[in-house]
């Protein structure tokens, strides 16, 4: 039981938070925004300081391993940024209320509960805990047309997914009488089951997971959930649940159906290869930057997805890396936007960063660094987590998809180069100032660099990653 | 000697120099000096690779090797031999060139435009160095950034759309490259590049990494009809942007193929030799003739250095024709070492070159703010030295004898006569067509009567540009009367890579 220590300090600390905020209302904001980064860093210490052995808790349906601790680790590091870029942002916006941080800090427990889930049921709690607090922040704009519609559409479509996980989880256990991880890797051992059902559990399983990601064709919620947000919603929920959906994708799928590896590798080449199609292609048509990342964020799923379809512990190591560094690059690049947003004034165009090379040269720089990232140009991250996922394709001989693969991202390319265009090219058309305090200027700078680093020495990370799934 | 890691200085030197050169922003003076100070001793640190290279061996020096990404065991495996040392030398001179060149003449932002040109040479020092093939790839592509931005912030009134494209196919070139070397390590067990050139393949396997290779560096060199990108970018780029796409990017296709596709894949080199042949002969001839029709100043220069490389790729893949000629000798002839050395040379010299050309277009731009050759006419009357200056280089591009110019393309037809006669008959017609448009262009250009009041008030090169040129023209000429030394670092190497394409990997 005290494997889910981080958890249960987590939940306690919530309903603090959560207490705090009915009896002062909006009055002390400050003491609740940094009582929620203690939450994190608390958990985040937590989890530090039990990291090492590990093992199954509350009947096996509770997992600690080193995926599941790494993991809480980059969650609540995440998270911590974002609440950090996030502040001044809403507080322009009037939209720095208690609600904001209990419903963040109540989705983080959801993603921890997914990373450690290993059963069925616990995986649903934590997906769901996760996902109705991310509904109701991307709603929070009340006033928000856009914001609104937004919501309504992420809830729908994220209902309708869950929906389909559920089925399939229902599929699966009328197949093999199991909903624990273990047990169900376990049954599928036994040759006499019926493999008509249980590809098509795996099928339900499949588009549930590719709804959470945003994987093509489930991906029609995310281009109008990323522009519609308020930005600093939308840098939550492209970074952190990617991580959790990133667990609950190993967990359902390799853990669990590690032996069915042959039904669901087809169904994730096509998920894969129409993502990093699609999100190339349409990503090349937008003017808004926000909606440009979402639909970058549809290829680079794509990308992760590689990994894992390729089906080697070398893949999964590598989708383990693209996860991480694309959370990093997430963070950064909205990150930047709302940096550059002030009051009355969205950054999101991609028209909004005209001239930022002179305005700023080193913004600009950052933003340069992240966007070369993102096209997989080396010595940044980005290539690497690009080299890697391509290398275990190459490896178990798919040489179509990785050729299709790298060929889109040469057109994925262009439209990262046309913000750098714009930033380094182009006439700025106005002046204005940076209002971000700077702490928070040199904490973006540091995930930037952070970057960097990776792409210079990525040795260690890789090492980690490849450690946990040998 | 050997304990000092003079390669890994090399790279970083530059590159940690230029991230330093960002710090004084404002300051163009400072910066100018900084960047001056770091390309020369960079360049005199390069000079210590000459002194120390042994010529009688084509094993590796230098080397450095560190395990670097453990996982995927990528290393950081770093040496030269003979044909990286030479390119090195030109990389790390043409710097200092470029360095020298900018002085006066970019204003805007001049702490940025130098740093872009030294972290690009660390760049491309590290491209010729690197023996792992993700180490090349990475400098290969890293070297993208600061050129892309060179050309896209300094660049003239369509830099937008040339800095784009250049980026685009390169790197569409590259990740064919990427694909074929990730397939290779599958093959090979490592990523070392020598390991690279022992694994054994099928011709279908090789057949298949040969055409990535043959993408990755045709457009680098470029090679007809993937070169649409060079004329646009170096008539865009600055003058500093057009030397160094000249006198090193090209370079970087060329020592590609050499140190890859021809060692990797030798039967699908062969049995493909007729394609490359086919296209650096297009080069020569029908590149020619549209250099001739040029109106443009570096749209011309562009045009002739496609037709020069050329030479280069023609001078690599004839190596097959005449040992299928000389089938009944064995060994090794004089004819595959003339035509390896002759490409070689080409390079090296056909970097000095068009640098020259560039820089001399550069003299004459910063005056005139045009391009067109016919804004200008009789320059010569106000400009008699530097049309001195200018004149020789044409002649050197030319191929005029006792010229650099002349003992590549030289060596490379005379070995193309042991070839094929038809082969040396083609690529000799590069002597009329290169002397028909190089000398048409100067007697446009600096003869005849003074074209407009604006010719006529132009005022003669300074000290600076005075001693560029002038010591430009001393190794184009060095290099035209006395090759040896440069030959000499190369047999070694020449002679094992001829062994390693007589052998077959099948």
């Amino acid at each position: 039981m005290l494997f889910a220590l981080p958890e249960m300090l987590m939940l306690a600390m919530c309903c603090i938070v959560l207490l705090v905020v009915a009896f002062t209302g909006n009055r002390r904001i400050m003491m609740v925004h940094a009582l929620s980064q203690l939450t994190l860093l608390m958990t985040f210490l937590t989890v530090f300081w039990m990291m090492g052995d590990g093992g199954l808790t509350f009947s096996e349906s509770y997992i600690k391993d080193p995926l599941s601790d790494l993991l809480k680790l980059a969650i609540c590091l995440v998270n911590m940024l974002v609440l950090s870029y996030s502040y001044r942002y809403l507080q322009d916006r009037n939209l720095l209320q208690g609600e904001f941080y209990v419903l963040a800090l109540f989705a983080t427990l959801g993603m921890l509960v997914m990373v450690s889930a290993h059963h069925f049921l616990t995986l649903y709690l934590g997906l769901e805990l996760m996902s109705l607090c991310l509904y109701a922040m991307v709603a929070m704009h009340r006033d928000s047309f856009a914001a609104t519609e937004a919501g309504m559409k992420y809830f729908i479509l994220g209902a309708l997914a869950s929906g389909m996980l559920l089925y399939g989880m229902s599929i699966i256990y009328g197949a093999t009488g199991e909903l624990g991880i273990e047990a169900i890797a376990a049954a599928l051992t036994n040759e006499e089951l019926n493999q008509t059902v249980l590809s098509l559990g795996i099928v339900f399983l499949v588009i549930g997971i590719g709804f959470k990601f945003g994987a093509v064709p489930f991906h029609m919620w995310l281009p109008d959930v990323y522009q519609g947000a308020p930005t600093a919603i939308t840098l939550f929920v492209a970074s952190a649940p990617k991580i959790a959906a990133f667990a609950m994708l190993i967990r359902i799928l390799t853990e669990g159906m590690g032996d069915m590896l042959s039904v669901w590798r087809d169904m994730l080449i096509m998920l894969a290869v129409l993502s990093i199609v699609v999100g190339n292609l349409l990503a090349i048509a937008q003017t808004n930057l926000k909606r440009m990342l979402a639909y970058s964020t549809i290829s680079h799923v794509g990308f992760l997805l590689l990994g894992v379809l390729a089906g080697s512990q070398a893949g999964y190591a590598a989708a383990l890396f693209y996860t991480l560094v694309y959370a990093l690059m997430t963070l950064g690049s909205f990150g930047m936007i709302l940096l550059l947003s002030r009051e009355g004034f969205e950054a999101e165009e991609i028209d909004d960063f005209k001239g930022l090379g002179q305005r700023h040269p080193w913004h600009a720089l950052m933003m340069l660094l992240l966007m070369f990232s993102m096209a997989g140009i080396p010595p940044l991250a980005g290539f690497y987590a690009k080299l890697s996922v391509i290398k275990s394709v190459v490896d178990v001989n798919l040489l179509a998809v990785a050729i299709v693969a790298v060929v889109l991202s040469v057109i994925g390319a262009y439209y990262y180069l046309r913000v750098v265009k714009v930033m380094f090219f182009d006439k700025p058309t106005q002046q204005p100032h940076i209002q971000a305090p700077v702490s928070v200027q040199y904490l973006l700078s540091g995930n930037v660099l952070a970057v960097l680093f990776l792409g210079l020495f990525p040795g260690a990370l890789f090492a980690l990653c490849a450690r946990i799934f040998s | 000697m050997m304990d000092f890691p003079l390669l890994s200085v090399l790279i970083l030197l530059p590159i940690i120099g230029g991230a330093a050169l960002l710090l004084c922003k404002q300051n163009n003076k400072l910066a100018r000096q900084l960047a001056l100070l770091v390309s020369v001793a960079t360049m005199l640190l390069s000079f210590l690779l000459y002194i120390g290279f042994d010529s009688t061996t084509h094993q590796m020096q230098f080397v450095e090797r560190l395990s670097w990404v453990a996982t995927f065991n990528i290393e950081y495996y770093l040496g030269v031999d003979g044909f990286s040392m030479p390119l090195m030398i030109l990389t790390t001179i043409s710097t200092v060139l470029v360095v020298i060149a900018g002085w006066q003449v970019i204003e805007d932002r001049a702490a940025q435009y130098m740093s872009a040109f030294l972290i690009m040479e660390g760049l491309m020092l590290g491209v010729f160095a690197a023996l792992d093939a993700i180490l090349f790839y990475l400098f290969f592509e890293a070297m993208l950034i600061p050129l892309f931005l060179v050309i896209g912030i300094w660049g003239g009134p369509n830099r937008v759309y040339a800095t784009i494209k250049f980026f685009l196919y390169t790197f569409f070139g590259s990740v064919f490259l990427l694909i074929a070397l990730l397939y290779l390590q599958f093959q090979a067990g490592s990523f070392s590049i020598l390991d690279f050139h022992n694994v054994s393949l099928s011709l279908t396997q090789q057949i298949w990494i040969f055409l990535a290779f043959l993408i990755a560096f045709a457009v680098k060199i470029p090679m007809w009809p993937v070169h649409t990108w060079l004329p646009d970018a170096h008539v865009e780029a600055p003058t500093g942007g057009s030397v160094i796409l000249a006198a090193i990017t090209l370079k970087i296709g060329g020592y590609g193929l050499l140190r890859f596709a021809l060692p990797i894949t030798p039967d699908a080199s062969m049995t493909l030799d007729w394609l490359v042949i086919g296209l650096s002969l297009i080069a020569i001839v029908y590149i020619g003739f549209v250099a001739l029709a040029q109106s443009d100043l570096k749209k011309l220069i562009a045009y002739s250095s496609i037709a020069h490389m050329g030479f280069v790729t023609l001078g690599l893949f004839i190596v097959f024709r005449i040992t299928a000629n000389e089938a009944i000798t064995i060994g090794i002839g004089n004819g595959q070492v003339l035509a390896i050395e002759g490409a070689m040379v080409q390079m090296i010299s056909h970097g000095f070159i068009a640098a020259a050309m560039f820089l001399s277009v550069g003299v004459l731009y910063d005056r005139m703010h045009t391009r067109e050759i016919s804004a200008y006419g009789g320059v010569a009357n106000s400009m008699p030295k530097f049309t001195a200056l200018a004149v020789f280089f044409a002649m050197a591009n030319a191929g005029l004898p006792g010229t650099s110019g002349f003992v590549g393309e030289f060596m490379v037809i005379l070995a193309a006569f042991q070839a094929n006669f038809w082969y040396a008959f083609l690529a000799a017609t590069t002597l009329i067509l290169g002397a028909a448009y190089t000398l048409w262009m100067v007697k446009r250009v600096f003869f005849g009567e003074v074209a407009n009041a604006e010719v006529a008030k132009l005022k003669d090169i300074t000290a600076r540009e005075m001693w560029l040129l002038a010591s430009l023209a001393t190794i184009v000429l060095l290099i035209g009367v006395w090759p040896d030394p440069l030959l000499n670092v190369m047999h070694a190497s020449v002679d094992h890579l001829l062994m390693q394409i007589s052998h077959s990997k099948i």
